[in-house]
């Protein structure tokens, strides 16, 4: 009797030993290795699995992300959150550089003082909007605040304005440029994150024609370039552009001067 | 006459407000002051200008010329003088070099183009004939002005064994087809005829829509009296068989393939209102310097139809057919279904532009845009078999690859789909932005 059990014992411990060292040699031999990242990549998404970013789920995302290096800022819930997280796993981590160029909306054209040409019903994107007479605004270098910038920033830098045009938190923008090369009329532009004054307009139109269709707008009128030579405003093409690399001596002085006001403070 | 026949995949069926118009005759218009001559005013590459400031060019003569393999010429259609050359914008939106002529009442030569060469069609090959169709900067006057040597032009190995005429005039509000084919029924069979020679069509087909029976039965007579080998087939009424893949589908039950063009399946679709252009440029040696345009709509004071000059601003147009007896709410350059609403009276009027209609508040719909409900309306009506509802959400998601594998480059903008949404969602207009994006 006692014999039985003793057997039965052995013969289960040994079975079981032996079990054991199979599956522990399988586990070394048929290891599938996996990265770390995917793992941690997976857990920085919201996990709702939405598909917004094109792929089948969050962990494909993820999956793609670490394997065949897909873009970080597709997933329009995580937002800036998760893409900061997600770039720190992957060693692309922001730097946030006082030399850096930040995006900024060359337009001060909005509801009040600018001219509108039609009423546009139809999507609200900027593309779209200039397949039909380049855009609402009679001023066709202007912001027309419909947001396909808002769309392509990885980081929700750009926001709308109450007054119809949108803006740049340049705190946040990590110029990437993506907003520069997405805007159809070309009024997104790079500017220095120490810039002090800017040119608000981007209209390359006779001042006579900038006149009749917005309030705000440069007319190449020359007064900056011409009374402030220190504060660098070269124009061309009846717009004024600050260069950057210049001295930049009195260019308060030239902003009073501007008969449009379209030399702002940043 | 043939049994009534019609396609089968989508289609809608509009109002056809065509009451407005359809009895009232093609009226000619006097010259305006001013013509503006644009230089695309057809598919393809713009012509160039070959006129110069302060030139005087007489009627017909040319003052662009279309060099590249896809571009029309275009003509002077009055006697004046070379104002200006600048850029305009047309009421589609495009941008193009455009020649501003004074016209000339006074100093004017006697009027052209009044004699007619009869025997001209036996006399000539079909290369002549191609060749008097190029010179005379023949596109296609349906509304897609597409250049008629380019589409007459079978490429090798090809056949065009049927050519359908196109009749139809699906369009709301449009009438200036229905009534050409009623005034001019025997020129537009000559013009018929001239194509056929060209493209040696063993078949031809007129397909007119069942709203147009007076004109089935005047082209009858005529090709009876004519002993013509041309048949009629009258086809049920549903937007947008006027469409030439919907026609081909309707006429002779073949389907174009997608991307591809109508000789593919050895047919060749042209309007009545080419036909038209055909006999003027053959018999005559007329350029397109005019065309048959429908002024309506319910802001309009007199509906009607207007042999008008190509150039002349639109707003002389409709002070022609009365001017406004109510504020206009929109005015579109076009049809309702396809047209493009613009907002510059100036523009001139070109030789694809069928109708100017001015509608008002009460025609229109101002209800806003809401979320899609997945009701699968545009899917039903769609005449190419597409998916709307998932093509919109692509394009508004910006995955423009995704849309063009959902064959997003066959939608032809024919607007079903905008018509029937109940939920006001602008998918034409996404679609062509779509494509544009796409195109990138």
């Amino acid at each position: 009797m006692i014999i039985n059990i003793i057997s039965a014992f052995l013969s289960v411990a040994i079975l079981g030993g032996l079990l054991g060292i199979g599956l522990a040699f399988a586990s070394k031999k048929l290891a599938v290795n996996k990265d770390v990242r995917v793992a941690n990549v997976e857990e920085s998404l919201p996990g709702i699995n939405c598909g917004a970013c094109g792929y089948a789920g969050c962990s494909a995302y993820a999956e793609a992300i670490v394997i065949e290096k897909a873009e970080i800022g597709l997933c329009p819930p995580g937002g800036k959150e998760s893409a900061e997280k997600i770039s720190k796993i992957m060693g692309m981590e922001i730097e946030f550089n006082e030399n850096r160029l930040v995006a900024k909306v060359h337009c001060n054209g909005n509801r009040e003082h600018s001219a509108y040409d039609f009423a546009y019903r139809g999507l609200e994107d900027c593309n779209s909007a200039v397949l039909l007479f380049k855009g609402d605004k009679s001023c066709k270098y202007g912001c027309l605040g419909l947001g396909s910038c808002i769309k392509v920033c990885p980081v929700d830098a750009i926001s709308k304005t109450a007054d119809g045009r949108v803006e740049v938190n340049k705190e946040v923008c990590i110029s990437c440029r993506k907003c520069v090369e997405i805007c159809p009329t070309g009024v997104m532009q790079m500017i220095p994150y120490h810039a002090d004054y800017y040119v608000a307009c981007n209209s390359k139109d006779k001042g006579a024609v900038v006149r009749k269709v917005c309030k705000v707008g440069c007319i190449g009128c020359k007064i900056c370039e011409k009374k402030y030579p220190e504060a660098g405003f070269d124009v061309n093409n009846f717009l004024s552009v600050v260069n950057y690399n210049s001295k930049g001596i009195d260019r308060q002085g030239a902003a009073k001067a501007c008969p449009t006001n379209s030399i702002c403070k940043i | 006459m043939l049994k009534i026949r019609s396609f089968k995949k989508g289609g809608i069926h509009p109002h056809a407000r065509k009451s407005l118009s359809d009895t009232a005759k093609i009226q000619n218009l006097p010259k305006p002051e001013i013509i503006i001559i644009p230089m695309s005013q057809h598919l393809g590459a713009p012509a160039v200008v070959c006129v110069k400031k302060g030139d005087i060019v007489s009627a017909g003569q040319k003052v662009g010329s279309g060099e590249s393999f896809i571009s029309a010429d275009v003509h002077s259609s009055v006697y004046g003088t070379v104002q200006d050359i600048q850029p305009i914008v047309l009421s589609n939106g495009i941008e193009t070099n455009a020649v501003f002529i004074e016209t000339d009442d006074i100093s004017e030569p006697q009027t052209e183009f009044t004699y007619i060469d009869k025997d001209i069609l036996e006399r000539s090959t079909p290369q002549e004939l191609l060749k008097i169709i190029k010179d005379a900067g023949i596109v296609g006057m349906g509304g897609a002005a597409f250049p008629a040597h380019v589409k007459f032009n079978i490429p090798k190995g090809k056949q065009a064994e049927y050519l359908v005429i196109n009749g139809v005039e699906c369009e709301p509000y449009l009438t200036a087809d229905h009534r050409l084919m009623l005034e001019n029924t025997e020129e537009i069979l000559v013009g018929i005829s001239v194509i056929s020679k060209i493209i040696g069509a063993g078949k031809i087909i007129i397909g007119i829509e069942a709203n147009k029976m007076n004109a089935t039965r005047k082209f009858e007579q005529v090709i009876e009296e004519k002993r013509l080998p041309i048949k009629i087939q009258p086809l049920r009424v549903k937007y947008p068989q006027g469409d030439e893949k919907q026609l081909l589908k309707a006429v002779i039950g073949r389907e174009v393939p997608s991307g591809g063009l109508p000789i593919e399946i050895g047919a060749i679709v042209s309007n009545v209102g080419t036909a038209y252009a055909i006999y003027e440029a053959v018999t005559k040696r007329k350029p397109v310097i005019d065309r048959v345009v429908t002024i309506s709509g319910n802001a309009i004071k007199n509906p009607g139809n207007f042999r008008a000059l190509v150039g002349t601003p639109i707003k002389v147009l409709i002070d022609a057919a009365g001017g406004f007896q109510e504020e206009p709410a929109k005015i579109v350059a076009g049809g309702p279904m396809m047209g493009f609403a613009f907002f510059n009276l100036e523009a001139p009027l070109t030789k694809g532009m069928s109708g100017i209609l001015a509608l008002t508040k009460s025609d229109l719909d101002f209800s806003s845009e809401t979320a899609c409900i997945s009701c699968g309306k545009c899917v039903t009506v769609c005449p190419m078999g597409l998916q709307p509802t998932r093509l919109f959400r692509f394009i508004n998601n910006s995955k423009f690859s995704d849309a063009m594998s959902l064959n997003l480059m066959d939608c032809k903008e024919c607007g079903c789909c905008s018509y029937s949404c109940p939920a006001k969602i602008p998918l034409v207009h996404g679609f062509k932005y779509g494509k544009k994006m796409a195109r990138k």
